[in-house]
């Protein structure tokens, strides 16, 4: 079977690879990338677990064809902590006990950040909104909500 | 005696709020789950699943698709030559793998494993399968009727009396005193029938593993489990292979909620990389989580409640009919034990039965059998406090359950909290608060027993002073933060001086699963044993040192010091100093504690939930929700209020929206989170979680399970609130928006 070459940015590095035109993303990924922090709940885009940013929106990894990321960019949650630094969402989900068993949070991460990254002053209401496509089945998403509404007033705290 | 483990004392790390060892893991996506680990020259294994939702399979020709490029190994229930030596395990091993018959939607026939995805996906194809499809049974009540397709001959055990198909396998009967004397002193009898359907956990991640076996008949698996020792006896008992040439290793794993306590593609892995002689990693679709792993039962369910016109409770009766799928599992039983269990009642008979239909087999869910028996019982409370014109918080307090009572499945209550999780639901000002048009409130109680088990956890001091604690339960919910802790609080270190590992099979004693609320209670028992067994080691090293007797010793704040005057004048020697020279005073310090863990506390919580209810529509808002529950004591208390706003959420699902829907040819019509709708962020509000703190006697800290009972009472309480809301009682589950708004048109 004849494969495709795919030349992408993933986190900030220029990355290429070869991929069979099924391959979506999420498999790319996690098979040939070895990026596994975008988990794969449901590959039918209904639990937001595979999130990832896409030119700066947010898609279902699992959504998105390998071969539709040549020449587009790509950011997961691993490019998101700057270094060892923990992107402040990070680190609010782990000191406001923002998860439990984990498998949801990278998507519910890389979504959070970018409704921060356009709306830095989200309601209650919003939050819950945007982050409906990201199914948590541990917490009752409580904490997760009030970590986001947390790490909003402290990022605008800061800035 | 485990009543006397517990003693008051002051906390200074048990009660607070740290940050968990495996956050950094999780919120970088670090943390390796079921399908995130590979071994090189890994295969991709996948399941061939029978379409038909009763069929005898009259023969199955693998031989194309073992031709077919790629393709490494094929297997079916042929390749399975061991019979298992538990009758447990082979039901086990007929719902992994299809033996003669495929016994619902989705049962597995073959597998097939091949060097990439889609090899393994196109040869599934080419297995030929001749299926001879027979009649089918997915409802309780049809199954039990003389009649019925049958599943299964000869399993129907003794207790269940004539009249009845061979689907019924085993009939319970709990209670005491005399009901129809009961009956006969009431003012006003209230009796209803009531049916939930089967919801799925509905955990995110999917089953997953990676196996390795090679033909000196030794191998390792990884997967996601709630059990990994459970994992390890169970394929070795179907493989055919001593246990201790299998080490499972546990991955993080991606919720459980008791539907990772039975194994589905581990032993298909297992066979699959003996016959390649390669690594396989299988991985489970959604639809495959759906329609062939663990849901709960579905069940139907008859209450009648007796009453005088204060209130009192003179007679109860419940009949249970629960299906939990192909093969038999413990369900109906649970819902007669636990159904009136928050009740103090002098009458009470309740039968519970086990019926099997084409369905997955049934997998435990948080407190399994439960939450429906809640459902049932709470609604005809609610019916009868609503008779009486009585406060429903009034009429549970009245006839509520305390220290000393007879519970309805037997035994006689040590302290508990029902009424304290009572009273303090009534001072709430949730309960007293303003309702709106077509609002309504709710309130349930529930129960759960919660599990002790056997445990074994190993202490390692380190020589720097650094504790690490290996412990053999995957952590669901938070454990390895409050088995640190406890261990801290014991050995009188910083929290961050230790560290906590879930332990490989073949690193530690035998570990029941992850499961019945136990682990906090006792594996936190045998962490605290294990760091009193160090401490009484290094108590020893410090008499050494200073010349005097052990018992001179004591232990006060991570330190050995003299007790007392009377044992000499000696500095303090701390856990850092005594590490330090250990090699010289006689070697390693380690501390263990292995038990089968009794002693574990009944837990109880009472819920209350405000809804509104759209008149034209039928939908139902969650307006607002509080939860009151017994922790006994809080370990990690954010962990505790996690588990208690999870409950409740999960149960929020389960009373309105979820529920496996079979088509008339019995196959699942809803085998995806578009179709088999989970809360999501925006259907909710806060939920407010109120921890009380009864200690557990059977716990040195008063330790109690709170992992189950959340999800016990919110059946009942939305269903409550509904009702009230919608002026007309629901009794069917879920409360969807179609049958919501028939049934105000019926009214």
């Amino acid at each position: 079977m004849s494969r495709i070459h795919v030349n992408t940015t993933i986190n900030g590095d220029a990355v290429d690879y070869l991929c069979e035109a099924e391959d979506t993303l999420l498999d790319v990924l996690r098979d040939q990338l070895d990026l596994t922090g975008s988990k794969e709940g449901c590959a039918s885009g209904d639990c937001g677990a595979c999130t990832v940013e896409l030119d700066g929106r947010l898609v279902c990894s699992c959504l998105v064809l390998g071969a539709e990321a040549g020449g587009r960019t790509v950011n997961t949650i691993e490019g998101m902590a700057d270094g060892d630094v923990l992107h402040p969402l990070q680190k609010n989900f782990i000191e406001k006990a923002a998860l439990q068993c984990g498998i949801c949070t990278p998507g519910i991460l890389v979504a959070a950040k970018n409704l921060l990254d356009h709306n830095p002053d989200p309601s209650e209401e919003e939050v819950r909104y945007w982050l409906a496509g990201n199914l948590c089945r541990c917490t009752g998403y409580d904490k997760i909500i009030r970590a986001v509404l947390d790490t909003a007033a402290e990022m605008r705290g800061a800035a | 005696m485990a009543k006397d483990e517990f003693e008051k004392r002051e906390f200074k790390i048990v009660g607070t709020r740290v940050p968990r060892p495996d956050g950094l893991d999780k919120v970088t996506g670090r943390a390796r789950y079921g399908a995130d680990m590979s071994a090189p020259g890994m295969l991709f294994g996948y399941c061939l699943r029978s379409p038909h939702a009763h069929a005898r399979i009259k023969s199955i020709d693998t031989s194309e698709a073992e031709a077919m490029p790629g393709v490494k190994a094929v297997v079916t229930r042929a390749d399975f030559t061991h019979v298992p030596a538990s009758g447990g395990t082979k039901d086990i091993l007929d719902n992994v793998m299809a033996g003669e018959k495929a016994l619902y939607d989705g049962h597995t026939v073959a597998a097939v494993a091949a060097n990439s995805r889609s090899a393994a996906k196109a040869a599934l194809k080419a297995i030929k399968v001749d299926y001879e499809v027979l009649p089918h049974v997915t409802d309780v009540d049809e199954a039990m009727k003389p009649g019925a397709p049958e599943l299964h001959q000869g399993r129907q055990q003794e207790s269940v009396p004539e009249g009845f198909s061979q689907n019924v396998l085993a009939r319970s009967q709990y209670g005491h005193g005399d009901v129809d004397a009961g009956f006969a002193k009431a003012d006003i009898i209230v009796e209803r029938s009531f049916k939930t359907a089967a919801t799925h956990q509905g955990y995110i991640e999917p089953h997953a593993c990676l196996a390795s076996m090679g033909n000196d008949n030794q191998a390792d698996l990884f997967c996601c489990t709630q059990g990994h020792f459970m994992v390890r006896n169970t394929c070795a008992d179907i493989m055919g292979m001593e246990s201790g040439r299998l080490r499972v290793t546990a991955s993080e794993i991606g919720g459980g909620f008791g539907g990772k306590t039975t194994v589905f593609l581990e032993p298909v892995a297992l066979m699959l990389s003996k016959k390649s002689g390669k690594p396989v990693k299988m991985t489970m679709s959604r639809d495959e989580v759906m329609r062939a792993s663990g849901p709960t039962a579905s069940t139907s369910i008859d209450i009648k409640i007796g009453v005088k016109k204060d209130g009192t409770v003179t007679a109860a009766t419940g009949d249970f009919r629960y299906q939990s799928g192909c093969f038999y599992s413990m369900n109906g039983a649970l819902g007669a034990m636990c159904g009136f269990a928050p009740y103090d009642l002098e009458n009470l008979k309740t039968v519970g039965w086990e019926v099997v239909t084409n369905r997955p087999k049934a997998a435990a869910y948080r407190a399994p059998g439960a939450p429906m028996a809640a459902f049932a019982v709470e609604s005809v409370m609610d019916e009868i406090a609503k008779e009486l014109g009585m406060d429903p918080i009034d009429l549970r307090l009245l006839n509520g359950a305390e220290e000393g009572t007879k519970a309805a499945y037997g035994p006689t209550y040590p302290a508990i909290g029902l009424k304290a999780t009572l009273k303090a639901a009534k001072a709430h000002p949730h309960w007293s608060a303003p309702l709106g048009e077509n609002q309504g409130r709710g309130v349930g109680c529930g129960f759960w027993f919660n599990f002790g088990g056997n445990t074994s956890v190993s202490l390692m001091i380190n020589p720097d002073g650094t504790v690490n604690l290996s412990e053999g339960n995957p952590d669901i919910g938070g454990s390895r933060a409050s088995m640190s802790m406890m261990a801290a609080e014991e050995l009188g270190i910083p929290y961050e001086q230790i560290r906590t590992i879930v332990a490989d099979t073949a690193s530690l004693g035998e570990n029941d699963v992850t499961d019945g609320s136990r682990v906090t209670f006792a594996v936190g028992l045998a962490t605290i044993k294990a760091a009193r067994h160090a401490i009484e080691i290094m108590k020893g090293r410090a008499a050494a040192t200073w010349g005097i007797d052990a018992d001179a010793v004591e232990w006060v704040d991570g330190a050995a010091q003299p007790a007392g005057p009377n044992a000499g004048k000696f500095p303090p020697l701390t856990l850092k100093d005594i590490a330090a020279t250990m090699s010289k005073t006689g070697g390693p310090i380690s501390g263990h504690h292995e038990a089968n863990a009794e002693g574990a506390g009944v837990s109880f919580g009472t819920h209350i939930c405000d809804t509104e209810v759209d008149p034209e529509t039928g939908a139902v808002k969650i307006l607002r929700y509080t939860v009151f529950q017994d922790a006994g004591k809080a370990v990690h208390p954010d962990y505790v209020e996690g588990q208690l706003q999870g409950g409740a959420v999960q149960g929020i699902g389960w009373a309105l929206n979820e529920e496996y829907i079979y088509g008339e040819d019995g196959t699942l019509q809803n085998a995806g989170y578009l179709d088999y709708r989970i809360p999501v962020a925006s259907d909710l509000p806060m939920i407010e979680p109120v921890i009380l703190e009864i200690p557990n006697p059977g716990h040195p800290y008063g330790v109690r399970g709170v992992g189950e009972t959340g999800i016990v009472p919110p059946l009942a309480t939305i269903a409550n609130a509904v009702s009230r809301a919608a002026g007309v009682r629901m009794t069917s589950l879920p409360m969807s928006p179609p049958k919501l708004l028939a049934a105000i048109k019926a009214n």
